[in-house]
């Protein structure tokens, strides 16, 4: 402010110089004033009517203000249908004196560490890493998310993996129970394992986390269930056909124990929203469901970094096998069907670093992009639209670019025709392309795009909103709709929000706060456990999802379609 | 007393000037104060440049982005008001050039930024914002609000 009365100063000093230089001058409005005494009424309206010249201008402006807002008004109105009254249920903290859980963690790999650390366990090292990372860019709030990350109140009492290095890093993780970084203050140890039934026989185990290979996780899913312990484990659910019917009679004649599938989707409030617009009918009838995986990385195609300790004196690899009775159930079904040619090719007995760590490459341990991330897809999609079961699948594809000895496709399409729904669930993936595809579900009336957040897109050729369309309210094939997360209202959006969202920023800004989807995954199962309820994907969710994901891995194995027979409950040729 | 001596084309060019920059600012206003939750949020955290940490604390921080948004709400529509009417022009200039310096301070076009809100022309340095800054510095030194604008009765009386 006082260099604004400095800058108006020199302003006034320059008028009054300029106005002294042309004083002389005739034209000059106080001069004309003075000049012409007789017209000073006319002259005082004159000035009046310079001073309000421009209010006009203010009415011109509300004149298009308000007609801007009654277009944005009939848009708004036009919405009016995909409002909806009930928002996905709020977070519920965990009751300050809820009796400590405590917890096994069977499996300390890539994916086990992801889930102690969602379960507020991380390594010393992992912290320290954490709090250089927010050091060196304070953007960076990983370390201060995970710092703030809720006190779920369990415990991490026994830990078991086949390989030294990850067991040890499994303690630390399970010891560090003020999320320190190195040289801090650590809790008691929790025990270490070498054999997982050992751990299950632990008095001091409520619940077990597995994130073993896929060819473990039914066995170690059963096994726990047996030894009464609530289970977690990662997707897929199964790894053989057999075990799948195995381990839902088993979790069904256990209905006090909570069984929960490892798909955090089940967490994402713009799929719950999805449903419900669904369920209403604003997409019309739905046809066509197109999802995909795309990935273009070593990583992304299970070529993971092999450990630099690892050697065989630190690897249990006689356990890593299998249980001989599933590698029976797989070795059945390859000679039976006739593709032998997809087993090995390496012996199973024959110590294999590159096996050990990239184990999702071989068809021995592994259940290729159908149980990885065909899983996902799908399991999304039957939480959005119930599917179920699909009548048939087929699937074509083949190791197209990894050509590294693996046995899975890098490339895979697979097709779910669901007859009694008369629609068709496409799944496509390759692993040597990151082009983004959007999940869509394609109506008669309308297409959505499912993501973090969800954009309908009224069809030109609709019939329920052909009024609309025809009155300009609409515009055909220009998204209609978005929904942000946690935003108070939605309807038309703007562009801006639009872009925003589409970037996933708007959502952390709207709801204040934003939760890892796997944290809120592992806590529903843990309240599930204390409140004695059923979780979001328990057992007949993932037996849906197993036998989805196998005949679908079975259609590609064989080179021909899949069936589903729905009252024997089997998969057949037909 | 302005006693500038212009032109009746020079006065009409330069009053539509700033009625022009005037309706810009008040319509970026109102269509702020109209549309509910608006919020700075999404266009300071995309802020590049030199002071794009600066923009994005001021994001980050609850009770200063409440500020923000009434000062942009409520600040673009007056400044808006006093260009179109006249009205203490002197003080809506100088506000008109701290919101443009801001707003080309955040989203300075520079060689390699990329902004998720699209622009609309190809910019090098110089964008509208600046281009806004110095036509209204233009006419903070070329006064007309006391020949055609509510300034011109304010003044008059305050004299008389």
């Amino acid at each position: 402010m006082v260099e604004s009365g400095i800058l108006y100063r020199t302003i006034r000093n320059e008028a009054r110089r300029k106005s002294t230089f042309m004083g002389e001058e005739k034209n000059d409005i106080q001069k004309e004033n003075a000049d012409k005494p007789d017209k000073k009424v006319s002259q005082g309206r004159r000035d009046a009517l310079k001073a309000m010249v421009a209010v006009p201008v203010l009415g011109a402006m509300a004149y298009g203000v308000y007609q801007k807002k009654k277009t944005e008004f009939t848009n708004r109105n036009a919405a009016e249908m995909f409002r909806f009254k009930s928002d996905v249920a709020a977070y519920t903290p965990t009751i300050s004196d809820a009796p400590i859980l405590r917890l096994g963690i069977i499996g300390y790999g890539i994916r086990g560490s992801q889930l102690m650390q969602a379960l507020g366990f991380a390594t010393p090292a992992y912290v320290e890493n954490l709090k250089e990372q927010a050091r060196i860019n304070s953007e960076n709030t990983r370390y201060q998310d995970f710092l703030e990350q809720e006190d779920l109140r369990i415990e991490i009492t026994g830990v078991c993996d086949i390989f030294d290095v990850y067991a040890e890093d499994a303690i630390h993780a399970g010891s560090n129970i003020f999320r320190e970084g190195l040289n801090g203050k650590y809790g008691p140890q929790p025990k270490r394992y070498l054999n997982y039934r050992e751990l299950l026989t632990a008095p001091d185990v409520d619940a077990v986390v597995i994130a073993a290979p896929d060819h473990w996780h039914g066995t170690m899913a059963m096994d726990a269930i047996r030894a009464g312990k609530h289970v977690y484990v990662e997707k897929p659910m199964t790894w053989t056909v057999p075990e799948t019917y195995a381990l839902r009679t088993l979790v069904k004649e256990n209905p006090h124990l909570v069984f929960q599938l490892g798909h955090q989707n089940r967490q994402i409030e713009a799929y719950e929203r999805a449903r419900q617009i669904i369920e209403k009918g604003l997409l019309g009838k739905i046809s066509l469901i197109e999802t995909g995986t795309n990935r273009n990385d070593p990583n992304g195609a299970w070529v993971y970094p092999i450990h630099e300790q690892a050697s065989r004196e630190n690897i249990d690899w006689k356990q890593f096998e299998g249980d001989p009775e599933r590698i029976k159930e797989y070795m059945d079904y390859m000679t039976s069907a006739g593709v032998t040619k997809y087993v090995g090719p390496e012996s199973r007995d024959k110590f294999s670093l590159e096996r050990f760590f990239r184990w999702r490459c071989w068809w021995d341990y592994s259940t290729g992009l159908s149980g990885d991330l065909l899983t996902h897809e799908y399991d999304a999609m039957n939480q959005i639209l119930n599917l179920g079961i699909p009548s048939s699948a087929s699937s074509s594809g083949g190791v197209y670019f990894f050509k590294d000895g693996r046995t899975v496709p890098d490339v895979l399409q697979t097709v779910f025709e669901y007859k009694d729904k008369d629609l068709t669930m496409l799944y496509s993936a390759t692993l040597a392309s990151q082009f983004s595809r959007n999940r869509k579900i394609m109506g008669h009336d309308a297409t959505m795009e499912v993501g973090n957040t969800l954009t309908v897109t009224v069809d030109p050729r609709t019939e329920q909103y052909r009024q609309k369309v025809d009155q300009g309210i609409i515009k055909p094939g220009e998204p209609f709709y978005t929904y942000v997360p946690g935003k108070s209202v939605d309807a038309v959006s703007t562009a801006t929000e639009r872009y925003f969202a589409e970037r996933g920023l708007l959502y952390s800004f709207i709801s204040g706060k934003r939760y890892n989807t796997t944290f809120l995954h592992l806590k529903e199962w843990i309240d599930c456990i204390r409140k004695g309820k059923q979780p979001s994907c328990g057992i007949d969710q993932g037996f849906q999802e197993a036998i989805s994901a196998h005949m679908g891995t079975r259609a590609y194995l064989e080179g021909r379609t899949m069936y589903w027979d729905k009252d024997k409950e089997e998969i057949t040729r037909e | 007393m302005q006693s500038f001596q212009y032109s009746k084309l020079q006065l009409y060019a330069l009053f539509i000037l700033r009625v022009f920059i005037g309706w810009y600012f008040l319509y970026e206003g109102l269509a702020k104060l109209l549309t509910p939750n608006w919020s700075a949020y999404g266009y300071l955290i995309d802020s590049k440049g030199f002071f794009a940490p600066l923009f994005g604390q001021l994001a980050g921080n609850a009770a200063l982005l409440d500020v923000v948004n009434i000062v942009n709400e409520w600040g673009l529509t007056l400044v808006g008001l006093s260009l179109i009417l006249g009205l203490f022009t002197r003080i809506g200039y100088f506000s008109a050039i701290l919101f443009l310096l801001m707003f080309y301070l955040s989203h300075p076009p520079l060689l390699h930024a990329a902004y998720i809100l699209p622009t609309e022309g190809s910019y090098l340095w110089i964008d509208k914002n600046l281009i806004m800054l110095a036509a209204t510095v233009v006419l903070m030194l070329f006064p007309t609000s006391r020949i055609i604008g509510l300034d011109s009765l304010l003044f008059r009386r305050k004299k008389s």
